[in-house]
């Protein structure tokens, strides 16, 4: 009954496929943790933003929890350590990147005693908002649905965000990956208190909470711990159709309201967060640990599939062996799932926050595409988008780089979901000509913007030149003409008078400090110190005008005798 | 009769104000078409195309003085660019004037340097940081790669480093798939390979 209620709620978005599930595989086990690694890597590069700053040294020995790198800049995240042990390296090494290049890391041994720092936990019922901004910005957590956008931006830092709905992303929809569908199974009153925070951080005054119908289990628990919940939380069942998991797609499902393009969620007073991030508040903000591991699904080629608990940092490796190995005939290795996950340049990269899922691929579970064919302008991927675009009308236009067309077709509206790609009878791979015209864009958009800057300092340099080339001929000018204007005595005087009078000003205008209510003797003590200061001044005053008048040094009159 | 002389002489005037007004207060600074060729150049304000900078180039183009080919830091695509602007034949980038390079940053090998100030003085966008007698470095972001600071350098201490592929300026590559021959075993490829030979 509850669920038709909630459905005759429910709004559909356009577009969206119903890839094959593949769920199940991985969550017949619980989620189980994983032994500590020989050496953990710390990509710095883990979130959306700046860079961290590194505030360790190679050689130190860090405690679990301990801050290895701190947010820099306002969208940036902090890095722990996952574990106590020494730092052994801090280099550039191979990270879970599409583009196979190294990039900064933190190299950790750990020593096996899995030594936690003092936990600080912060009452977050009686804390202040800004306060607890302030201290998530420390946490290191970011959206671990994938985006990995920091999660302290999301709260506004004066703590008074507008937010009227928040949106608890529990979908899941990608194929294969089940670490947030084990997490509601098993962690559901940690989740719910997690939300509790976020509710109260964000002051919403509903919250929806959606997960897709193919997870019945999560959802029984999740219903089961919102009912201990004083907070009025709503566990929303939606239909399962790729891509809902997507923020906007999943708040359109529920709200009914389509966020245009050019505006955040929040302007329209929604936040959404997914499950694992309120988790990770949660954990933060009651025991005080901040982000270090995070759960992962390990699935595909492999023995065992299934949900762990990984350190952040772990090699991929590791993860596999836990899963019981690879089976024979794997050939690549993705991270995150299957529509929008990418292959890893190796298994030795580490799980880092956007790490969701690893697939052990082989040529059975994902066969190699089929050579594209030309477009036959069916339209079937203008029907998939999730989003309203004309995926064939970005084809074109990104085939025949003509870059500045497809922005005007709203490339960057594009989420790469995939959906195109899944559908087009063709087999042409639209998302990746998508994503090659988005980069291109954003390259030709930064050399824009610096030739600009250069040019602007070009103008700048010349319009200086210029300016002491004139002062300089100026300078000549006067000097060579010697009409060095005879400054007379009396213009002198007056000066000097002039300039003694602003003194005297000044002074006036400085009150000394601290002579109130101080007994008399004190008081006529610096009555007198005064009356010396005025009289010295006095005849100092009389002797510089001496000076200038007669040109010589009235303190000294020797100094002009000695002249012939 | 006389009326319509009076609204046609009332018109006019109005008219003529409202264009005289216009005139002065929407008066365009400067030669447009300068500016749109000098969005299109790079900025490396470099002179391999002979004039002393990016601006003065572009003048020249505007003034039919130069051609539209001689930038190699603005590539094919920027003579593409000027062409289609100016509606003139595309022709490919004049060797004379160098050919195009991947994009460097200067780096000054600070153990080396002296502190002559020559290329603080030949830098054209200031980016480089120093006093007489002390150390010189170079901003890296305001870098344009210009190499004008490479030959006043009196010790050769200035190299131009290309930029690296970091995984910050990495870009997705454009589509390209092998295209395997279909229905042709190796053993008939091999056979086919020697009678050719």
């Amino acid at each position: 009954m509850s669920a038709i209620l909630n459905l005759s709620k429910l709004f559909k978005f356009k577009g969206g496929v119903h890839p094959p599930e593949h769920k199940l595989e991985s969550t017949g086990a619980p989620i189980l943790p994983l032994p500590l690694p020989a050496q953990l890597v710390l990509p710095l590069r883990q979130h959306v933003g700046n860079i961290p700053k590194i505030c360790v040294e190679a050689g130190q020995h860090v405690l679990k929890g301990q801050l290895l790198a701190e947010a820099e800049g306002s969208i940036s995240a902090a890095v722990h350590a996952p574990t106590s042990g020494s730092i052994i390296a801090i280099q550039e090494d191979l990270i879970p990147h599409p583009s196979g290049l190294p990039d900064m890391c933190i190299t950790m041994e750990p020593d096996g005693k899995d030594q936690w720092i003092v936990h600080t936990p912060i009452d977050w019922r009686t804390a202040d908002k800004q306060t607890l901004v302030a201290s998530l910005r420390q946490s290191g957590i970011v959206g671990l649905g994938g985006a990995t956008f920091p999660s302290h931006i999301k709260v506004r830092p004066d703590g008074t965000s507008g937010i009227r709905t928040l949106v608890i992303n529990g979908a899941e929809c990608e194929p294969y990956i089940t670490c947030d569908d084990m997490l509601m199974r098993e962690r559901a009153d940690e989740i719910v208190h997690g939300i509790e925070i976020a509710h109260y951080l964000l002051g919403a005054q509903e919250c929806l909470i959606g997960i897709e119908d193919n997870k019945p289990e999560a959802v029984a628990a999740m219903r089961a711990a919102c009912a201990k919940s004083n907070t009025a939380l709503q566990v929303v069942v939606v239909p399962t159709i790729y891509p809902s998991g997507d923020a906007r797609r999943l708040i359109n499902v529920l709200t009914g309201k389509e966020i245009p393009s050019y505006k955040r969620s929040t302007e329209v007073g929604i936040q959404c967060f997914n499950v694992a991030t309120v988790l990770a508040m949660h954990r933060y903000f009651e025991f005080g640990e901040p982000m270090v591991s995070r759960v992962v699904t390990v699935t595909g080629n492999v023995a065992q599939p299934g949900n762990f608990e990984v350190l952040l940092g772990t090699p991929v490796t590791a993860l596999l062996d836990a899963a019981g190995g690879v089976l024979p005939g794997t050939n690549e290795y993705i991270m995150g799932g299957p529509m929008m996950g990418f292959t890893l340049p190796s298994a030795q990269v580490p799980i880092t926050k956007a790490a969701n899922c690893i697939i052990a691929g082989a040529p059975d579970l994902f066969p190699q595409p089929q050579p594209a064919m030309p477009c036959i302008r069916c339209a079937r991927c203008a029907d998939a988008c999730p989003v309203n675009l004309q995926p064939q009308e970005l084809y074109w236009f990104s085939k025949s780089n003509n870059l500045e067309k497809a922005r005007e077709y709203k490339l960057f509206d594009c989420i790469e979901c995939g959906c195109c790609t899944y559908v087009c009878p063709s087999h042409i791979p639209l998302v990746q000509y998508y994503r090659y015209a988005k980069s291109e864009t954003i390259a030709q958009d930064r050399a824009k913007e610096a030739a600009d800057v250069a040019r602007e300092r070009n103008e700048f340099r010349l319009l200086r030149i210029e300016r002491e080339k004139q002062e300089r001929a100026q300078k000549h000018a006067q000097k060579t003409s010697g009409a060095k204007a005879e400054i007379t005595d009396e213009a002198k005087k007056s000066a000097i008078a002039a300039a003694v009078e602003r003194a005297k000003e000044q002074k006036a205008a400085v009150q000394p400090m601290n002579i109130d209510n101080l007994p008399p003797a004190v008081q006529s003590e610096i009555a007198e110190v005064d009356a010396r200061r005025s009289e010295a001044a006095i005849q100092a005053e009389n002797a510089m005008l001496e000076k200038v008048i007669t040109g010589h040094d009235a303190a000294h009159p020797e100094a002009v005798e000695k002249q012939p | 009769m006389l009326t319509a002389l009076f609204v046609m002489i009332g018109l006019a005037l109005l008219l003529g104000v409202i264009l005289g007004y216009s005139a002065l207060k929407f008066k365009v600074e400067g030669d447009p078409l300068v500016a749109r060729i000098d969005a299109i150049l790079p900025q490396t304000q470099c002179g391999q195309c002979g004039y002393p900078g990016c601006k003065p180039y572009a003048t020249a183009i505007a003034n039919g003085e130069a051609d539209i080919n001689q930038c190699p830091p603005g590539g094919d695509a920027g003579v593409r660019a000027l062409s289609d602007l100016l509606g003139v034949e595309y022709k490919p980038l004049n060797a004379e004037h160098g050919t195009p390079k991947p994009k460097a940053l200067a780096v000054i090998d600070e153990n080396i340097c002296i502190g002559c100030t020559l290329c603080l003085q030949a830098c054209p966008v200031d980016a480089i940081l120093g006093a007489a007698k002390h150390m010189h470095t170079v901003i890296a972001s305001e870098c344009t790669g210009c190499e004008l600071c490479v030959a006043p350098c009196p010790v050769d201490c200035i190299s131009m480093e290309p930029i690296a592929e970091s995984p910050d300026n990495w870009k997705w590559r454009y589509p390209i798939f092998e295209i395997k021959p279909v229905g042709i075993d190796q053993n008939t490829q091999q056979a086919q390979t020697q009678q050719a030979v």
